[in-house]
């Protein structure tokens, strides 16, 4: 389990604000860190791997202490278990895939971990290439197996998947999935991509301006309670088009793309960008496999 | 003849090649101080070190002969404790040391500027040290850069000639090099010898830049 409880001075787009970092991580759980940019995000997961220092509190992982002001305990990021993915991949560009992999492993086990991963996220073929002649899906692929080396006690990915394709970046989504699955690894997700937050995490940490305000189940988060509709889907409204004497609204769920008609009344509070929940009540569905 | 041509070569590339080792065991930590820190008079120091690609050479001699001169404090100190730097081959080291600086510290600064900070991050994470870091990750990502400034602080060094006329004269088999020794034998019209001097820098200095070049472009195949 991993406790933190931690306070830091951010300087934000909007000034400076005073963070206050408090959350508990189960065992193997999948939690995502999610809010605008700006929030804290990525910094709460630098003060977790040791890259930042907290300006006070205590960060504690399975009873040992990494963190804790009062103490003057701040283990360095060299002597926290942890697996950090990078954005920019981060790979070491003068070795390859496989370098890359045993560059992480300190023990004969470590390096029997790298044939293991190296073959479930299906890198054997390029296992000899060069970080810069893989695409941009493969290299995140081999930070992830990087970070996994050593079997840290929590994985801590930083929008690993942000520069990534739709395509690409399901596949990876699913990879994921199935990393987790085996490994069971408690991981740490910052993201801002709602499905991919639905489909990934078990719960779901709500930041804003340097404050968890929530944390909760991801479907309990994006929909309100007062909906009890059979058939929810969270979207982006695409469109708002006036149609006489209704409103037309575009939504895109996923890849599908949605039409909706709404009254004056509703079509008002929404927005085109806009993040909006489309819920029905009625509904039977015919369910047919795609050939 | 051929014997003093001998020496004078062999003086000339022992030059160079203890300047460009010195160079870079200073060059690196140099490099890296101009671009992670952030002291505040770091572009006062970033300065000195370009002075000598816009300064003229004789300035530099000029100054560096007056204070090895037993006249001076630092050079009578010296001369105490028997080291004599003016028209000595330790004295051209020093000389040609500071006026091949930005030679090699340039390329690596340039270099490590490139390099995304992430990567020695990712490294931390990975639980490897800061001197483990620098050796298997930073050194190898920045080793055009480090080539480059071997091969330009060598090259610079083997072509210097204000400096040198200026603090170390033109002592057979101690000051005496290449560059003066081209110059000496014009001065008293022995164009052959001259000549001999003159192509043979010309060659060698023009076949290490081209080897180094095309391994250079041969190991960064896939990179960058």
């Amino acid at each position: 389990m991993i406790v933190v409880n931690i306070t830091k001075r951010l300087d934000t787009a909007e000034g400076s604000i005073n963070a206050h970092f408090e959350l508990t991580i189960n065992d193997g759980e999948f939690l995502t860190l999610f809010g605008p940019s700006g929030a804290g995000k990525t910094t709460l997961m630098r003060l977790i791997a040791g890259l930042e220092r907290p300006d006070s509190g205590k960060i504690v992982v399975d009873g040992e202490v990494w963190f804790d002001s009062a103490k003057k305990i701040n283990l360095p990021p060299q002597k926290r278990s942890i697996g950090f993915v990078f954005q920019d991949y981060a790979l070491f560009p003068t070795m390859s895939v496989r370098e890359n992999l045993l560059f992480a492993a300190q023990t004969p086990e470590q390096r029997h971990n790298v044939d293991e991963l190296i073959e479930l996220i299906e890198l054997t073929a390029l296992s000899n290439r060069l970080p810069a002649t893989l695409s941009g899906g493969q290299k995140q692929r081999v930070a992830l197996a990087r970070a996994l080396v050593r079997r840290p006690k929590i994985l801590l990915l930083d929008e690993p998947l942000s520069a990534l394709d739709p395509s690409m970046r399901q596949k990876l989504q699913d990879e994921l999935a199935l990393v987790h699955k085996r490994l069971v690894v408690t991981t740490l997700l910052v993201s801002h991509d709602i499905a991919e937050t639905v489909k990934l995490s078990d719960r779901l940490a709500g930041i804003e301006s340097g404050k968890i305000t929530r944390v909760c189940p991801p479907m309990e988060f994006f929909s309100p309670q007062t909906l009890s509709g059979k058939l929810q889907l969270i979207g982006e409204v695409l469109s708002i088009q006036y149609d006489h004497p209704v409103y037309l609204i575009t939504l895109l769920t996923g890849n599908s793309i949605i039409k909706a008609v709404v009254s004056q009344k509703e079509a008002s509070v929404l927005s085109v960008g806009a993040k909006a929940i489309i819920s029905s009540k009625a509904f039977n569905p015919i369910v047919m496999p795609l050939t | 003849m051929e014997s003093e041509f001998l020496a004078t070569m062999a003086l000339t590339f022992k030059l160079a090649t203890v300047t460009t080792l010195i160079l870079l065991l200073i060059g690196i930590p140099l490099a890296a101080f101009l671009v992670f820190s952030k002291m505040r008079f770091k572009s006062i120091i970033e300065t000195v070190v370009s002075m000598p690609l816009v300064l003229p050479p004789s300035v530099l001699g000029f100054y560096l002969l007056l204070a090895f001169s037993p006249a001076s404090a630092i050079g009578s100190f010296l001369i105490e404790h028997g080291i004599r730097l003016a028209f000595s081959f330790e004295g051209l080291v020093i000389g040609s040391v500071l006026f091949s600086l930005p030679f090699m510290v340039h390329p690596i600064q340039s270099a490590l500027t490139q390099v995304p900070h992430s990567i020695f991050e990712a490294s931390y994470t990975l639980g490897k040290s800061k001197l483990e870091t620098m050796i298997r990750v930073t050194l190898p990502s920045i080793r055009h850069g480090l080539i480059s400034g071997i091969v330009l602080a060598f090259a610079h060094t083997v072509g210097e000639f204000g400096v040198i006329l200026m603090i170390g004269g033109n002592i057979p088999g101690e000051t005496r090099v290449a560059s003066i020794a081209i110059y000496d034998e014009v001065e008293s019209l022995n164009y052959a010898m001259a000549h001999q001097y003159a192509l043979t820098l010309f060659v060698v200095t023009f076949a290490i830049l081209l080897l180094v070049y095309t391994l250079n472009k041969k190991s960064l195949g896939g990179i960058r």
